[in-house]
């Protein structure tokens, strides 16, 4: 799965062609670190040329997340055209919702 | 013809695990079904002390749990994952409905665990993300240099507060009594570290903002005063993390179990509820002392109960 960073989140989500999956994660956080392989599984599922997947580590990238208004973590967020289309977030960011949201998409 | 398991357990936290462990251990055709992680409540806990036999450096929740699943599967225990919306629990053979698929168990443990309380305030659901939090190892690097406020006084919420301080410019604890109720050397830390304040006898009624969390209006409980805190203007946000106990996940048992006035299910020491052949086990249960290794210990009681009650069928 793609690893953005402060430097490439425009490029790779808020200016993609296609829509695009961003795990926001963050050190020290284990409910992310225990979804994470489901979302490595989803990516490998799921993932085509209309529907992409990354993470982002928002220990290194805080003003990012917190200009995405992020301030809670997991966040799984779909973006399209620059914007969250669509999220999972904190207690809601099961592997079954996650999924549920993901097949809205593909 | 569908299969009929001896044993279902409900929940895949420290009891759910154990009586899995326990179960496969003696041949029960046993399944474990949980709806999220595993783990549970402890699986977002970044550190794990007390738990007796545990790797004495380093040992997190997520790891904990992540050998006793392994110990569950050794055993043949089964798993899916799935969320039941539905329980038949009184007939011989019991039937739980899930969203995926449906179950048949001879015997069945509830270990469905609990969860934070929310804090109750106008608007709070709104802001869950956007400035509230109830996981401090989770959020804590959002509010680095930031103005944070803690609601609670339990141990919990201090030991927490004291967490965040590392992070935060400054932690304001906000606990509806004139004394916290931690242990007192949890309190100790907190009165010794410099940038944790506290606002008694106070409770949090609404939070606001445009998008992040900016304003919180708190009640005084003696005097009845509304104070509105605003965040920093060159902040534009502040924290506000709930620590004030536990809510049993017993939603869907309360048609058939016999709870308790605050929804615990009520059980004798062996985790036998009012039903045959239904357990339960771990903090949704009235107990005085929720934590992993009584979570542990209810569920090898459960286990072996279940299997007692199926040898008499």
């Amino acid at each position: 799965m793609l690893e953005v960073d402060k430097l490439t989140f425009e490029a790779e989500v808020l200016k993609a062609p296609h829509k695009i999956v961003v795990d926001f994660y963050g050190d020290g956080c284990v409910a992310c670190e225990a979804l994470m392989p489901k979302l490595h599984a989803l990516a490998e599922q799921y993932g085509s040329a209309n529907l992409k997947f990354c993470a982002l580590n928002t220990s290194k990238a805080r003003r990012l997340a917190i200009s995405q208004k992020i301030l809670g973590l997991p966040v799984i967020a779909v973006y399209e055209n620059g914007r969250i289309i669509d999220s999972c977030a904190k207690d809601e960011a099961t592997a079954e919702k996650v999924e549920a949201m993901i097949k809205k998409y593909i | 013809m569908e299969k009929i398991y001896d044993l279902v357990i409900l929940g895949a936290g420290p009891a759910g695990l154990s009586a899995g462990i326990y179960g496969g251990r003696s041949r029960l055709a046993t399944l474990i079904i949980e709806q999220g992680k595993d783990g549970g409540q402890i699986a977002i806990t970044s550190s794990i002390e007390n738990y007796p036999g545990q790797m004495l450096t380093g040992e997190t929740g997520a790891t904990l749990i992540a050998r006793m699943t392994e110990q569950a599967r050794l055993f043949g225990a089964e798993r899916r994952s799935d969320t039941i919306k539905e329980l038949r629990l009184r007939e011989p053979v019991k039937r739980l409905i899930g969203n995926y698929e449906e179950y048949l168990a001879r015997s069945v443990i509830v270990a469905t665990g609990a969860q934070h309380r929310p804090i109750g305030c106008i608007n709070e659901e709104k802001f869950i993300g956007k400035g509230i939090s109830f996981c401090a190892t989770c959020d804590a690097l959002f509010f680095e240099q930031m103005e944070v406020y803690v609601v609670g006084g339990g141990d919990a919420a201090v030991e927490e507060a004291v967490y965040l301080a590392k992070f935060a410019r400054s932690v304001t604890i906000i606990h509806r009594r004139n004394e916290l109720r931690a242990a007192q050397s949890i309190q100790d830390k907190a009165f010794a570290t410099p940038n944790i304040h506290f606002m008694w006898e106070s409770i949090v009624v609404e939070v606001g903002g445009d998008e992040l969390l900016s304003t919180i209006i708190v009640k005084n409980v003696k005097t009845g005063e509304l104070t509105t805190l605003h965040a920093d203007l060159s902040d534009g946000f502040f924290g506000l993390f709930g620590f004030l106990g536990l809510l049993p996940n017993t939603e869907l048992l309360a048609g058939s179990l016999d709870l308790d006035a605050k929804g615990y299910v009520k059980t004798d020491e062996n985790m036998h509820t009012n039903i045959p052949g239904v357990f339960a086990a771990g903090d949704l249960r009235t107990k005085v002392l929720r934590q992993v290794v009584t979570a542990a210990a209810d569920g090898a009681i459960a286990a072996n109960e279940a299997q007692h009650y199926l040898a008499d069928l």
